[in-house]
């Protein structure tokens, strides 16, 4: 670890002449030793990067090899690589296009999505955490209500939706309910296990400065629970993203579930293909940013 | 009856597991005066920390009563703060908040918010922590957490000092450290304090009288050693006083002889 030091004394301040064109040296021009420093840095900086992105980027490619290989130029089952640019580009190349009616960018298919995840999920989110807390606190809500909740939290998604279109008529309020009721289910459990573990010490603490009810769980509970809450918020908000897409083949109109079975039924594989990106990375983008907010909120004491 | 300032009286603490009784603890007597430093010592699972959650109201008595300043413990409160084992800070909180948590609650409506303010940063100060105010538990050593766990105590201006083995899960020299801490702020603020301790020589060096009990089930007091060193108190000489040799002996003496029992 030798770096030479960055030193603005031997630097010539040059006054720029008026004339001269902005675009040559700095008039604070780094001397040869600090641009060595800064480009050792950046090496560095450099470096780690590539560490982080050449190991994802070669398998990609090895991958897309293999399928490319496996697949050939048969113009039956599942294309290659090759076709799917080729017959999917306006696709691939223009999320955001909207000519009228169902046909629409992938943007606004997963947008659509996107917003009844948010719907969903947000009220799974609140409902899941208030139940979760009476759980864990209270010793006879635990003993009534966690063996049903073990049990529905093992129905499949999709085996709610027919009950849910019968029960609410309309397909939106069906699907928003089939997230919720998909999501809701790891977010109650975290957050119970997670008021179930708070430290006897915390406790004692409380009851030595003989805290509020309000006090309490505002100062202890919720705070000591964050890192639980957030692992149950990040599963749930994974399970809900499954829910949507299977529950929207079904109801149909717009999103990104309708839009894959769209393609199907249209023969369109490859434009399936895409879409199938498109669900994965939007998907892993909602876990990194629940992870993110988890982060945050719980001051970076959360176990991510 | 009822003259010291912390009383004990006849304090027996049973535990019922559904059929299972489990008698921990047998008519305990102790008086303790103001600004006195009593240790309690004891071989493991003895019941001296059930003891001192019952002192804090976190255990409630079977038998008897535990009375502060002429009024029954019942409950948990801050006039009797207690000092855990593992420091029981709070780790989403800073240091300075685990601190102003306890002063904010035990003194609003007393103090003004400038003032509270004060007061916590003055306790950090007691125990040298001011340093470090605004890193959370989990960036500084155990003994600086134990540090801040005093402080928290002392900022409730508590009537009885309660410490559960405050120094038991440190090494020697951090632990000679806030002994030598713990002696200069009893020194300055003559607080009354209970200590649970296993260290032989730590009680020695703190207390005015140190209390031996018996080992469980149904331990009671076995013996109560008055220290009479001269404070304040330098562990270096006293390690040769005759008084501290004395009092060491008899102490150890009274462990093993219950170990063989």
């Amino acid at each position: 670890m030798t770096f030479p030091k960055p030193s603005f004394v031997e630097a010539q301040p040059v006054p720029a002449p008026l004339n001269e064109t902005p675009s040559t040296v700095p008039s604070t021009a780094p001397t040869g030793e600090l641009r060595a420093s800064r480009l050792s840095e950046l090496g560095r900086q450099g470096r780690g990067v590539a560490a982080a992105v050449i190991p994802p980027a070669v398998t990609l490619l090895v991958l897309l090899a293999l399928w490319q290989g496996a697949a050939g130029d048969s113009y039956t089952g599942v294309p290659s690589p090759q076709r799917i640019w080729i017959e999917s580009k306006d696709l691939i190349t223009d999320p955001f296009f909207d000519r009228g009616g169902v046909d629409k960018g992938l943007f606004w298919h997963v947008l659509t999505s996107l917003s009844r995840v948010g719907v969903g999920f947000s009220l799974s989110a609140v409902c899941g955490v208030m139940l979760g807390v009476l759980i864990g606190a209270n010793r006879w809500a635990h003993r009534g209500l966690d063996p049903i909740f073990q049990v529905l939290r093992t129905v499949p998604p999709l085996a709610w939706l027919p009950i849910s279109l019968a029960a609410f008529q309309q397909a939106q309020p069906s699907a928003l309910f089939v997230i919720f009721v998909t999501s809701i289910w790891p977010i109650i459990i975290n957050t119970a296990v997670g008021v179930r573990n708070i430290p006897d010490d915390y406790r004692n603490v409380a009851r030595v400065l003989r805290l509020s009810p309000a006090e309490y769980f505002f100062k202890i509970l919720l705070p000591a629970t964050t890192p639980y809450i957030f692992t149950g918020l990040r599963i749930g908000i994974g399970m809900s993203w499954l829910a949507i897409v299977a529950s929207e083949m079904l109801l149909g109109g717009v999103g990104v579930g309708f839009f894959i079975w769209d393609q199907y039924n249209s023969g369109r594989i490859s434009d399936i293909v895409v879409a199938l990106a498109w669900v994965g990375l939007t998907g892993f983008f909602l876990d990194r940013i629940v992870a993110l907010a988890g982060r945050i909120v719980s001051r970076g004491s959360a176990l991510s | 009856m009822g003259k010291a300032y912390l009383s004990i009286e006849g304090v027996g603490v049973t535990f019922q597991k559904g059929s299972a009784r489990s008698e921990v603890l047998c008519d305990i007597n102790l008086q303790v005066d103001q600004g006195e430093f009593v240790s309690i010592i004891g071989h493991s699972g003895c019941g001296k920390s059930t003891l001192l959650n019952v002192v804090a109201g976190l255990i409630p008595v079977t038998t008897g009563a535990v009375i502060l300043d002429r009024e029954a413990v019942e409950a948990p409160g801050p006039e009797r703060a207690v000092v855990f084992q593992n420091h029981s800070l709070l780790p989403w909180l800073s240091v300075r908040e685990n601190v102003s948590l306890a002063v904010d609650k035990v003194f609003r409506g007393v103090k003004s918010a400038a003032e509270r303010k004060a007061w916590t940063e003055h306790n950090l100060d007691l125990v040298k922590m001011t340093h470090a105010m605004d890193k959370r538990p989990s960036e500084i050593s155990g003994g600086m957490k134990q540090r801040v766990g005093i402080a928290r105590a002392l900022a409730m201006q508590p009537k009885v000092l309660l410490l559960d083995e405050p120094f038991g899960a440190l090494d020697a020299l951090t632990r000679a450290h806030l002994q030598d801490s713990v002696m200069e702020i009893q020194t300055a603020l003559k607080n009354t304090v209970l200590m649970i301790t296993h260290d032989v020589d730590e009680a020695v060096l703190l207390s005015d009288r140190i209390v031996m009990m018996t080992n469980g089930p149904r331990a009671s007091i076995g013996n109560i050693l008055p220290v009479t060193l001269d404070r304040p108190r330098d562990r270096l000489a006293v390690a040769e006083d005759p008084v501290y040799v004395h009092a060491r002996a008899g102490v150890i003496e009274f462990l093993y002889a219950r170990r063989a029992a």
